[in-house]
């Protein structure tokens, strides 16, 4: 199987690799390494999503709020979202709430700047059907606004979800014991290059299911669409 | 259940432009009028006020006896486009303005009016599968579920085809018979304002006032080969030439 480009301590063999990766399974490490990974992207996944969609709601629907938050947003996104690591550490400490802040921070700004631009995007003719029809502002955003919204919000959801992914690993970096962040740099420090091509493929493999899984929820949900993509058989 | 409708005085101006100059129509209860006028004279935008999509203009508009301004479930809405919730199945589409649009009283009255516009095979549908006319069918149905008191159409036939708008035609009357609502329709489809309507108003070029009233004289059901409304058609033609050529005169 060697073509001997690469040595093998640089680009170890695939069976090397599943040997590597087995052998961290029995000792009951990949499970607890993809667990406590798995456990953050979901933990600051929901609560930056959550927070997005809740926010963007706000500011999308009224322009006063849109005024008092979204300077101050829009400055914030300017940082480099990876820029928060060192003070999400000094200020929430080393354990679990500043890595989860963080891949929270990572969820968020794609979901709330897709979902208020979906909002804004609105086709104005739909509304006006809800006018006529004496309906209140808060009834024209709950039965008009935010459904014709949806389909931003899931490319939003999309977005943040490959985000948390990406921050989950760089958080993990950052002083923790265990997740496959932690696996990577420990491998690096020990020179397992086997052992960090293990937590890559993991991190692929992770990172694609979640995509599908929001997929199949956004086909189910945006069926109503009438796109190119919903004209492909499922 | 139906009202008259009189618009009293309307004037409207956005910015320096007047757009409509002091408008007074009536419509009794249960009539259906026509307004015909040329293109951009203002027709849509006196049909928003009444609509209530508008609330800046001068003047009344009263449904009975009580003053309107701004949107009002006493009057429903056809628009150019179906406008259709692309979202919402054809049923709920329909119950969207129900006030109670999630009851079985709200099911009901779903039913029998897409069996008026003849859509009860379809009410399970998402606007997507369905063609233009029957998005419209749709859309009229919509408007009459809550059963208004005044009917309003904005040029609702003029992206079918000749065909679809003859049959579309047919189920607006059908609609109309069976709820009997006060009905505008703004056209620029000579035709179908005389085919429709009991009275055909004619607006001037803007700023829009109230150019000529023509009375429809045939009973319903209408012959289109009449020669009575070819002769109406014809006399709305040459007062529209009239309008035209002032138009060019200016």
């Amino acid at each position: 199987m060697q073509v001997g480009v690469f040595a093998a301590y640089q680009l170890p063999p695939p069976p090397t690799v599943l040997e590597a990766g087995a052998a961290l399974a029995r000792r009951g490490l990949l499970l607890q390494d993809v667990g406590a990974t798995v456990a953050r992207v979901v933990a600051g996944f929901a609560i930056g999503g959550v927070a997005a969609i809740v926010l963007g709601t706000i500011t999308g629907l009224s322009r006063r709020a849109e005024r008092t938050v979204e300077p101050t947003l829009q400055a914030i996104r300017t940082i480099p979202t990876l820029a928060w690591a060192p003070l999400l550490l000094l200020w929430l400490g080393v354990d679990e709430p500043p890595r989860i802040t963080l891949v929270a921070i990572g969820a968020f700004f794609p979901v709330y700047v897709n979902l208020v631009a979906g909002i804004l995007g609105v086709d104005r003719k739909l509304v006006e059907v809800a006018r006529v029809y004496a309906l209140g502002r808060a009834e024209i955003a709950r039965r008009v606004v935010l459904p014709a919204s949806l389909p931003s919000l899931f490319t939003g959801l999309r977005l943040g979800l490959t985000q948390s992914w990406l921050f989950v690993v760089v958080a993990e970096f950052f002083g923790a014991s265990g997740g496959l962040g932690f696996r990577l740099t420990d491998s690096q420090q020990s020179s397992r290059v086997d052992l960090m091509f293990v937590a890559l493929v993991c991190l692929a493999v992770l990172g694609k299911a979640s995509d599908m899984v929001l997929r199949a929820i956004e086909g189910r949900a945006l069926r109503w669409r009438d796109v190119l993509a919903t004209e492909r058989p499922a | 259940m139906s009202t008259p409708l009189r618009l009293a005085a309307i004037r409207k101006r956005y910015d320096a432009v007047e757009v409509l100059a002091g408008i007074d129509i009536e419509v009794a209860a249960s009539e259906i009028v026509a307004i015909v006028g040329p293109s951009g004279c203002g027709k849509s935008t006196l049909l928003r006020l009444v609509a209530g999509l508008d609330t800046d203009y001068e003047g009344e508009i009263r449904i009975g006896e009580r003053v309107v301004r701004g949107p009002d479930r006493a009057v429903g809405v056809v628009f150019q486009e179906p406008r259709l919730f692309p979202w919402l199945r054809l049923d709920r589409n329909v119950a969207f303005g129900l006030e109670d649009h999630a009851s079985p009283r709200a099911a009901a009255l779903v039913r029998d009016t897409l069996e008026v516009v003849g859509l009860t095979a379809f009410s399970n549908a998402l606007p997507k599968e369905l063609s233009g006319g029957m998005a419209q069918r749709a859309a009229l149905a919509r408007a009459l579920v809550t059963e208004p008191q005044v009917l309003l159409l904005d040029e609702p036939f003029s992206s079918l085809d000749a065909f679809t708008r003859m049959r579309l035609q047919e189920h607006l009357l059908a609609a109309w018979a069976r709820y009997r609502p006060t009905l505008v329709l703004v056209t620029h489809d000579l035709d179908e304002a005389v085919y429709l309507a009991d009275r055909v108003i004619l607006l001037t070029d803007r700023p829009a006032r109230v150019a000529d009233v023509l009375r429809v004289a045939p009973a319903r059901p209408r012959d289109r080969r009449d020669p009575s409304l070819l002769g109406l058609r014809v006399a709305l033609l040459e007062a529209l030439h009239l309008e035209g050529s002032a138009l060019v005169g200016r």
